[in-house]
C-alpha cells in the first residue's frame, strides 16, 4: 500500500469540540445503526509546518472505521505510538494501523471480537482507561498483554501499517521506487564522501557509456 | 514456442530455475525435446515492481509450509521458512546475483573438516578439478564480473562503507564481488542501472536471470515447450522401475499427464524431495528415489544472518547493486575460530517495509523505532557461511495437512548445530568490528530470517546407501529420474550456490545427451 487514504474532508470544524491530543472529536449526527454497529470515523490534522503535510491533499483527515468504534479506533492508534513510537509520524498513519485492524474485522465476527475484547483488556490493564494514561503506564499495559493473539495482531499490523506508506518513506528518508527515474547510476549511488574512497581494483568506475 | 504432445516421451523438466531453466536450454542446443513444467506465472522487467511488499506477493512462493526445531525461523516465521520464488525463472528472479565458486577444499568437507559429531559430512563425488571446466562456461554465460575480462561493478555507498571498515582491520580480499549483473553492455543485455531493488526482479535486466536469458534461448531452437502455472503432484514410473511420466494441474486447474522419457527435478529443496516422497508407489513405498532413506534430509540454509551499523552520516544503502561487495577473507577453513568452515561478508540492504519485518522480527519499542529512525544512515551485509548438513534436519509430509491440490504441505524441520552457532556469532562480532572500524555508533545482530540459500535435500554422493544421486545429479535407484537443483549439494559451502546450481545444470546436459546417445536413456 503506498497511497494513503487521505480524504478531503468537508465536516465543518466549528462543530467540534478540541479535546486533548491532536485527535479531534467530533459531534457528528451518526444513526442509530452505525452507533449500533459501533461503527466509528477517526479525524485528525497534519501539521502545516510538517515535511509531511506536502503528501496529504489536505491538512485534515478523517478515516472512517466499518467495525470498530471511534473509541476503539484511538485506542489502538495510541497503541501503536507504544509499539512504534516516532515522534516523526504524525497521527495519520497511526490511523491507518486502525484503519488497516478494523478492514480485518470487518466481515471476520472472530477477528472484530478478538480486536475488542483485546482492547477493553488493554483499557483494564490500563485502570480503566488505557488512552488517558501515563506514557510509563500505557508502556507497563502494553507489556503486560504481550504475546496474546490481540499483542500479536496489532503489532504484525504495524509493521505493513506504519512503515509502507508514503509519510513513512518521508519520515525516514526512504524514496521507494528508482526505476522510474533511471536508477541510481546518476543520482548518487556512490555519493557518499565522509569516508576514503576504495581503489579502483575495488570498485572500478562505473561505465557510462 | 513449440508445442508437444502429452504422449510423446520428451524430457520433462519441473521448475524453471537456475537449474531447470538452465538445464531446458543446454539440452535444447543440443536438439533434445524438452517440456519445462513451472508451477509460477510468467514476469518480465516490464512487470517486476520496485515494491517490496507487492514484489514479494507477486515473486514468492507463498504455499502454505510449516516449521519444526529450535531455529528462530521457526517462532518468527513459522508458515514462511524460505524466501524464494514461484514464478517463470525460479528464484534467479529474486538472487542478488553474487556467484563464487566453491573452494577445493569445501567439496571435500568430510575429509578436511573430520568427523564433526551431530553432522552428516560427506565428500563431494567430484572435485572442484572436475567442475573447473564448467565453471568457467557458466561465467561466460552468465556474464560474471572479474571473470571473462568482464570489469567489477561500479561499488555503491554501502560498499563504501564495508571497504572502509574492512581495509582497516586489515582484511585483504575486498572489493565490489564476483557478479552476474552486467558491469558494462554484454550479450544483448545493458549494463546495471543501479537501481537497487535486485531482490524484486531486475527491470533493466542487467542480473542474469533464465526468465529472459536461458529460457529465450532455448525457444529459439524450437525444443522447448514451457508451460507456465503448471504444479506437478506426481511423478509416475513403470513396472521397471523407470519413470514414465508427470502428473500435474495446468492453468486451467486440469489434471494432466505428460509421457516423459526422462524427468528432471528442480524444484528447489523442498519442493524437490518433497515431490519425490509424494510421489510414493507400492514399488518405492517411501517415495521415488529413496532407498538410502535420505530423501529430504541434511537440508542446509548458509547461516542467513546480518548486520546493519548506524553511523553519523547518511549511507543510503538502498541506493545501487544490493549485493555488489564483499569480505572473503573470513572464507577460508581457520579452526582457530572454534567452527570448520567459513563466511562471506556481503553488503546488503532491504527498504524501509522489509527493514520494519527483517530488522528484528517480533521487536518493538523504543529501541526498534530508533533503529528504523536511522534508516537513512544504515549500512548493512548479510552473513553467508557453510552451515552443517544433519539428517534430523529435514523436510518430511505433513501427517494432516494438504494443499490445494490434495498433496501433503512439507514440513521444515532445522536445528542449529553448534558449529553454526559458533560461526554465526564470530560472524556478527566480526561484521559489528567491521562497522566499528568505519565509525558505527551503534551495530545490530539481525537474526536469520527465510533463506533463500536452500540446499541439500536429495544430496550426491558416490554411495547409494548413504545419497541420492550420483555426481550427475542421476538418482542411484531410477536412472531416468535427476536432480537438478541445489538439493544436489553435498555439502552447502560458504558461497552463494547459483553459479554451482548453473555448472551443475550445463554438465548435467552434458552427461543426459551422451546417456541419450547411447540409449541408457
Amino acid at each position: 500500500m503506498k497511497i494513503i487514504a487521505i480524504a478531503n474532508t468537508t465536516i465543518q470544524l466549528g462543530g467540534c469540540e478540541e479535546t486533548e491530543g491532536t485527535v479531534t472529536k467530533q459531534n457528528l449526527p451518526l444513526t442509530r445503526r452505525e452507533f449500533l454497529s459501533g461503527s466509528g470515523i477517526l479525524f485528525g490534522t497534519i501539521a502545516l509546518s510538517s515535511t509531511l503535510a506536502a503528501l496529504a491533499p489536505s491538512p485534515a483527515w478523517a478515516l472512517e472505521l466499518k467495525t470498530l468504534s471511534a473509541a476503539e479506533g484511538t485506542t489502538l492508534m495510541k497503541m501503536g505510538r507504544v509499539l512504534y513510537p516516532h515522534a516523526k509520524l504524525p497521527d495519520a498513519v497511526y490511523a491507518l494501523l486502525a484503519k488497516d485492524l478494523d478492514a480485518g474485522a470487518s466481515g471476520d465476527a472472530k477477528t472484530a471480537t478478538m480486536l475488542k475484547d483485546g482492547i477493553a483488556s488493554l483499557n483494564k490493564a490500563a485502570n480503566g482507561n488505557f488512552d488517558n494514561a501515563t506514557e510509563a503506564a500505557k508502556l507497563a499495559a502494553v507489556k503486560s498483554i504481550e504475546g496474546t493473539p490481540f499483542f500479536n495482531a496489532v503489532r504484525g499490523k504495524c509493521i505493513t501499517s506504519l512503515y509502507d506508506n508514503d509519510m513513512a518513506y518521508a519520515a525516514f528518508g526512504y524514496p521507494g521506487a528508482s526505476f522510474d527515474k533511471g536508477g541510481y547510476i546518476t543520482r548518487g549511488f556512490q555519493d557518499l564522501k565522509w569516508l576514503p574512497e576504495p581503489s579502483k581494483e575495488a570498485s572500478p568506475a562505473a561505465y557510462m557509456g | 514456442m513449440a508445442k508437444f504432445g502429452y504422449d510423446e516421451a520428451v524430457v520433462v523438466i519441473i521448475g524453471s530455475g537456475a537449474g531447470g531453466g538452465t538445464l531446458a536450454n543446454e539440452l535444447c542446443q543440443k536438439g533434445v525435446k524438452v517440456v519445462v513444467l513451472e508451477a509460477g506465472a510468467v514476469q518480465s522487467p516490464a512487470t517486476f515492481v520496485n515494491d517490496e511488499w507487492k514484489s514479494f506477493l507477486q515473486l514468492a512462493w507463498l504455499d502454505n509450509r510449516t516449521t519444526s526445531g529450535n531455529w528462530r525461523v521457526a517462532k518468527d516465521f513459522p508458515n514462511l521458512p524460505t524466501w524464494i520464488c514461484k514464478t517463470v525463472g525460479g528464484s534467479t528472479t529474486h538472487w542478488a546475483g553474487a556467484s563464487l565458486r566453491l573452494e577445493a577444499h569445501e567439496m571435500k568437507a568430510r575429509t578436511t573438516y573430520g568427523n564433526i559429531k551431530g553432522a552428516n559430512l560427506q565428500d563431494w563425488p567430484i572435485t572442484l578439478k572436475d567442475l573447473e571446466p564448467y565453471y568457467a562456461k557458466a561465467e561466460d554465460k552468465m556474464g560474471v564480473t572479474r571473470t571473462n575480462g568482464i570489469p567489477g561493478l561500479p561499488g555503491n555507498n554501502n560498499f563504501k562503507v564495508m571497504h572502509a571498515g574492512a581495509k582497516k582491520l586489515g582484511y585483504k580480499d575486498v572489493h565490489t564481488g564476483n557478479m552476474a549483473i552486467n558491469s558494462v553492455p554484454r550479450h544483448d543485455r545493458g549494463r546495471c542501472m543501479q537501481i537497487g531493488f535486485c531482490f524484486q526482479g531486475c527491470k533493466s535486466g542487467a542480473k542474469w536471470s533464465t526468465l529472459y536469458v536461458e529460457l529465450p534461448a532455448a525457444e529459439k531452437t524450437g525444443n522447448i515447450d514451457l508451460r507456465a502455472e503448471s504444479h506437478v503432484t506426481r511423478i509416475e514410473h513403470n513396472e521397471a522401475g523407470k519413470v514414465s511420466g508427470v502428473i500435474y494441474f495446468d492453468k486451467d486447474g486440469k489434471e494432466q499427464r505428460q509421457k516423459a522419457r526422462v524427468v528432471c527435478v528442480a524444484g528447489n529443496s523442498i519442493e524437490t524431495p518433497r515431490l519425490l516422497l509424494l510421489s510414493a508407489s507400492n514399488k518405492f513405498p517411501d517415495g521415488l528415489a529413496n532407498s538410502s532413506g535420505q530423501v529430504g534430509r541434511n537440508y542446509m540454509r548458509h547461516l542467513t544472518a546480518s548486520v546493519y551499523a548506524a553511523f553519523k552520516e547518511p549511507v543510503h544503502m538502498y541506493r545501487g547493486t544490493t549485493m555488489a561487495g564483499i569480505i572473503r577473507d573470513e572464507a577460508g577453513n581457520n579452526t582457530k575460530r572454534g567452527f570448520v568452515g567459513g563466511y562471506e561478508m556481503e553488503t546488503l540492504s532491504l527498504g524501509l517495509p522489509f527493514m520494519a519485518a527483517f530488522l528484528n522480527p517480533g521487536g518493538w519499542g523504543a529501541d526498534f523505532s530508533w533503529w528504523m529512525e536511522q534508516y537513512a544512515n544504515l549500512a548493512g551485509m548479510w552473513i553467508v557461511g557453510e552451515d552443517m548438513p544433519r539428517e534430523t534436519n529435514r523436510v518430511t509430509l505433513h501427517k494432516d495437512l494438504k494443499d490445494k491440490w490434495g498433496s501433503a504441505i512439507p514440513n521444515v524441520h532445522f536445528d542449529d548445530h553448534d558449529n553454526d552457532l559458533a560461526m554465526r556469532n564470530h560472524a556478527f562480532a566480526a561484521g559489528e568490528n567491521v562497522y566499528k572500524a568505519a565509525g558505527a555508533i551503534k551495530t545490530f545482530r539481525t537474526p536469520p530470517y527465510p533463506s533463500t540459500h536452500n540446499l541439500g535435500t536429495c544430496r550426491m554422493g558416490l554411495d547409494a546407501k548413504t545419497s541420492v544421486c550420483n555426481s550427475f545429479g542421476q538418482t542411484h535407484d531410477i536412472s531416468n529420474l535427476f536432480i537438478s537443483d541445489g538439493s544436489q549439494f553435498t555439502t552447502g559451502g560458504a558461497e552463494n550456490p547459483t553459479l554451482t546450481i548453473v555448472t551443475l545444470a550445463i554438465r548435467q546436459a552434458d552427461h543426459i545427451t551422451a546417456q541419450m546417445s547411447s540409449k541408457n536413456l
